[in-house]
């Protein structure tokens, strides 16, 4: 249909504390070469505009959405995914919370609230309800109506601080 | 539809001096892309004409905040995020660390940059305004050197700009002035994060012992590019704080104001709400007044 304008080449990056190297395009989108290349599929599209937050990832320790990012410019970086922050013990609180208070129903939305709950609570280890509120802003939920996940956030902070 | 990254190149120079060099070479060719939350929405929706991107994405020649004596000089790559964080633009520059705290939401402030909204042009983006108000200049940087533009003279129409091809900001420049003075900013919207506004507003005045020395009111999502009420900051200048005066400013900036309608509001609505919020600074402006007195 088009001529192709790129050759795909090689991208290094760390993805949840493991190094990796995918071949790609450069303007794949890293929410696919997560998907896709990785198997990572916890990360989930939900827009593709950065508008819902369902592709949150954190970049070299910032909260991003993946499907803005091409992969090269995730070149070198390092990324964390949800299925990184499941078996990272300091989120231990923050994932049962989220359980316990009934922060996610359908749970297209949950990798990306987590994600952007996970940076909140890093920058402000206690939040308020408006900061938590500002913090998820990004993040749409269809089923909850938010005030569980806030809950989730504002419990998992409380235990955070009790350890 | 999804545009095919097949039919993309974008290449990441490491330093500036290497990105504007491919400018140079070959101007035309390539679009600049920074932390993509313009040009990858673009490319979701298949409507991304440019095929070559050069990212300038953490440059680090262009993620800096200098504190000069004389202006505060922000890197055009910064984020605001960077902007939020940074102590002399909270303390110096409260309207534009609160335009930076609702565009979009947190991911998209750790990504969207000063530089990409002001090249992206919208005329409701929201840091706007603030650069009018504190009258920024943008330094512009090409193979060839620096050139320095008021960035009022900077936007001249719908999309349009005083930027060549082979240019690029590198910083944005706020003198550092405004200490004394009152500053109102809000957005008016559906809400303040991931929503356009509908009307935004970036003002400033200096009051002194009742009479006001001088006034900035700047405007966003009213007209094709952000502007300033110049009709109302002269009715303002140089006259004594009263309610008939807050009376005379809401009727002179309803009438210098032309909004159209569109997916966001209506022009009606949008006339009402500019006059409002000029209401709304001049009673701080008062409240402020009465303050010093």
């Amino acid at each position: 249909m088009t001529t192709n304008h790129a050759a795909k080449r090689d991208f290094s990056l760390t993805v949840n504390g493991e190094p990796k190297t995918v071949r790609a395009y450069p303007m794949e989108r890293l929410l696919d070469v997560l998907r896709q290349e990785l198997g990572l599929t916890g990360t989930k599209e939900g827009c593709g505009e950065g508008e819902c937050g369902a592709c949150s990832v954190l970049m070299d320790g910032a909260l991003v959405d993946s499907c803005l990012v091409p992969v090269a410019q995730a070149e070198g970086a390092r990324v964390v995914t949800i299925e990184g922050v499941a078996r990272d013990a300091r989120f231990r609180a923050l994932r049962e919370a989220f359980l316990e208070c009934g922060g996610a129903q359908c749970g297209i939305c949950t990798p990306g609230m987590i994600l952007a709950a996970a940076y909140l609570l890093e920058k402000k280890p206690k939040p308020t309800l408006d900061e938590i509120r500002e913090g998820l802003s990004g993040n749409l939920c269809r089923c909850t109506g938010y005030i569980q996940i806030f809950e989730a956030v504002a419990e998992a902070a409380r235990r955070s601080a009790a350890t | 539809m999804r545009s095919d990254p097949a039919d993309f190149e974008l290449i990441a120079p490491a330093s500036l001096q290497a990105a504007v060099a491919l400018l140079a070479e070959n101007p035309k060719a390539w679009l600049p892309i920074a932390g993509g939350t313009d040009v990858m929405v673009q490319f979701a929706a298949g409507t991304l004409a440019a095929r070559k991107l050069l990212s300038i994405w953490n440059l680090p020649e262009l993620r800096r905040i200098e504190a000069l004596p004389g202006e505060l000089r922000i890197g055009a790559g910064c984020t605001y995020t960077d902007l939020r964080g940074n102590e002399v633009v909270a303390r110096e520059f409260p309207l534009l660390a609160r335009a930076a705290s609702w565009t979009g939401g947190i991911a998209n402030q750790n990504r969207g940059t000063l530089g990409g909204n002001i090249v992206n042009a919208s005329p409701a983006a929201d840091s706007l305004p603030a650069l009018l108000a504190y009258e920024a200049e943008l330094i512009l940087v090409s193979a060839r050197g620096e050139r320095r533009v008021a960035y009022r003279e900077f936007h001249t129409d719908y999309k349009k700009m005083n930027l060549a091809a082979n240019e690029l900001i590198r910083a944005i420049c706020l003198p550092r002035r405004f200490s004394g003075y009152v500053q109102y900013a809000r957005k008016v919207g559906a809400r303040n994060a991931q929503a356009i506004s509908k009307v935004c507003i970036a003002a400033l005045a200096r009051i002194e012992k009742g009479e006001i020395k001088d006034a900035r009111i700047a405007l966003g999502s009213v007209a094709p590019i952000p502007i300033r009420l110049v009709e109302t900051e002269r009715a303002l200048i140089g006259k004594r704080f009263d309610p008939a005066l807050v009376v005379l400013a809401r009727k002179t900036a309803a009438a210098e104001t032309r909004p159209i309608d569109d997916i966001r509001s209506t022009a009606r609505y949008r006339a009402a709400v500019v006059s409002n919020l000029v209401g709304e600074f001049l009673e701080r402006l008062g409240a402020a007044a009465t303050g010093h007195e």
